[in-house]
């Protein structure tokens, strides 16, 4: 149990540090190295706290596929010259009493709320999908996800699809001054109007238009 | 040291979740970083279902941060796709001269 309580405030630390560097941070490069960071350490709290699988499908998701997204979108845009500047001007700084005020007076809502925090008496009576302990996480997730929530999981298939058809076709633009190849144009091609047979006379050459 | 129960974690929850709001305020120089901020908030969600989840003993938790996730990397891949686009339109993702709705 030691051990635990070490692990949690290790990792917690970690990830509280790395979330202010993320908000702070000068440089937009850093903000997505230290989002990684983050990412990192929660998972290794869901692992640490008994949720094995979806601390690796963070690990995968978000590490190898968003933060990535992030970084291949940070590097594409010119960014790195507004990286010297915390704020852009002095009007824009007016903004920041407001958002302290408001994010602790959020804080300390959901604080009070932490502390007021009660089991209802028949809790445990209410809940249908209790946690199997004898078989392992992803058994016990994939037995309820496949099952009971099978609707749920194939329309966040298809959220994902048309986030896909979306990103394609919000970026996708026809260039003129493009070389491509067309295969219509490739296989409609005919022997009359590729090849052109010409009688040339001895000592002259042929004038041929390119 | 007190042993580590469920009002740690929601604590956790708490002050991740007020990091991403302050980063939305104060963030006034790129929009990417928003995005961040928006994507710390999501993860900050996700602490809570995860530890009510487990000390709860119900699974019910962790199958909706599954889609929690799946909605945040859809709405990451949209978000930044609008970013290229308005980037290649206006040449600036400054927060403060994207004022077109003049909002």
């Amino acid at each position: 149990m030691i051990a635990h309580t070490f692990f949690f405030y290790t990792f917690s630390i970690i990830a509280v540090i790395s979330a202010i560097m993320v908000t702070v941070s000068k440089n937009t490069v850093h903000s997505v190295f230290f989002l990684i960071l983050d990412f990192i350490s929660i998972s290794c709290l869901f692992i640490m706290i008994g949720a094995e699988f979806l601390g690796m499908i963070m690990l995968i998701v978000y590490v190898g596929a968003v933060a990535v997204l992030f970084l291949f979108v940070v590097m594409m845009l010119n960014v790195a010259q507004q990286k010297n500047q915390w704020f852009a001007s002095e009007s824009s700084s007016k903004h920041i009493p407001v958002g302290l005020i408001i994010s602790t007076i959020i804080f300390f809502e959901l604080i009070i709320v932490i502390g007021g925090w009660k089991y209802k008496p028949d809790l445990f009576d209410l809940n249908n999908s209790i946690i199997n302990y004898s078989v392992s996480n992803t058994h016990s997730l994939g037995q309820v996800l496949y099952t009971d929530y099978i609707h749920v999981f194939q329309i966040s298939g298809m959220i994902l699809l048309v986030a896909m058809i979306g990103a394609i076709v919000l970026t996708f633009r026809k260039r003129k001054g493009v070389k491509t190849q067309s295969y219509l144009k490739q296989i409609s091609r005919e022997r009359s109007e590729g090849v052109e047979l010409l009688d040339v006379e001895s000592n002259k050459g042929v004038k041929v238009d390119d | 040291m007190t042993e580590i129960g469920l009002g740690h974690y929601l604590t956790l929850g708490a002050v991740i979740f007020s990091i991403g709001i302050i980063g939305i305020f104060l963030n006034r120089k790129n929009i990417i970083v928003i995005l961040m901020s928006i994507e710390l908030i999501l993860l900050a969600v996700n602490i809570n279902l995860v530890a009510f989840s487990i000390f709860l003993g119900d699974i019910t938790g962790q199958v909706f941060t599954l889609f929690i996730l799946t909605v945040a990397a859809a709405e990451a891949a949209i978000g930044l796709a609008i970013i290229v686009v308005y980037y290649r339109n206006s040449g600036t993702i400054r927060v403060e001269e994207i004022d077109k709705l003049k909002g």
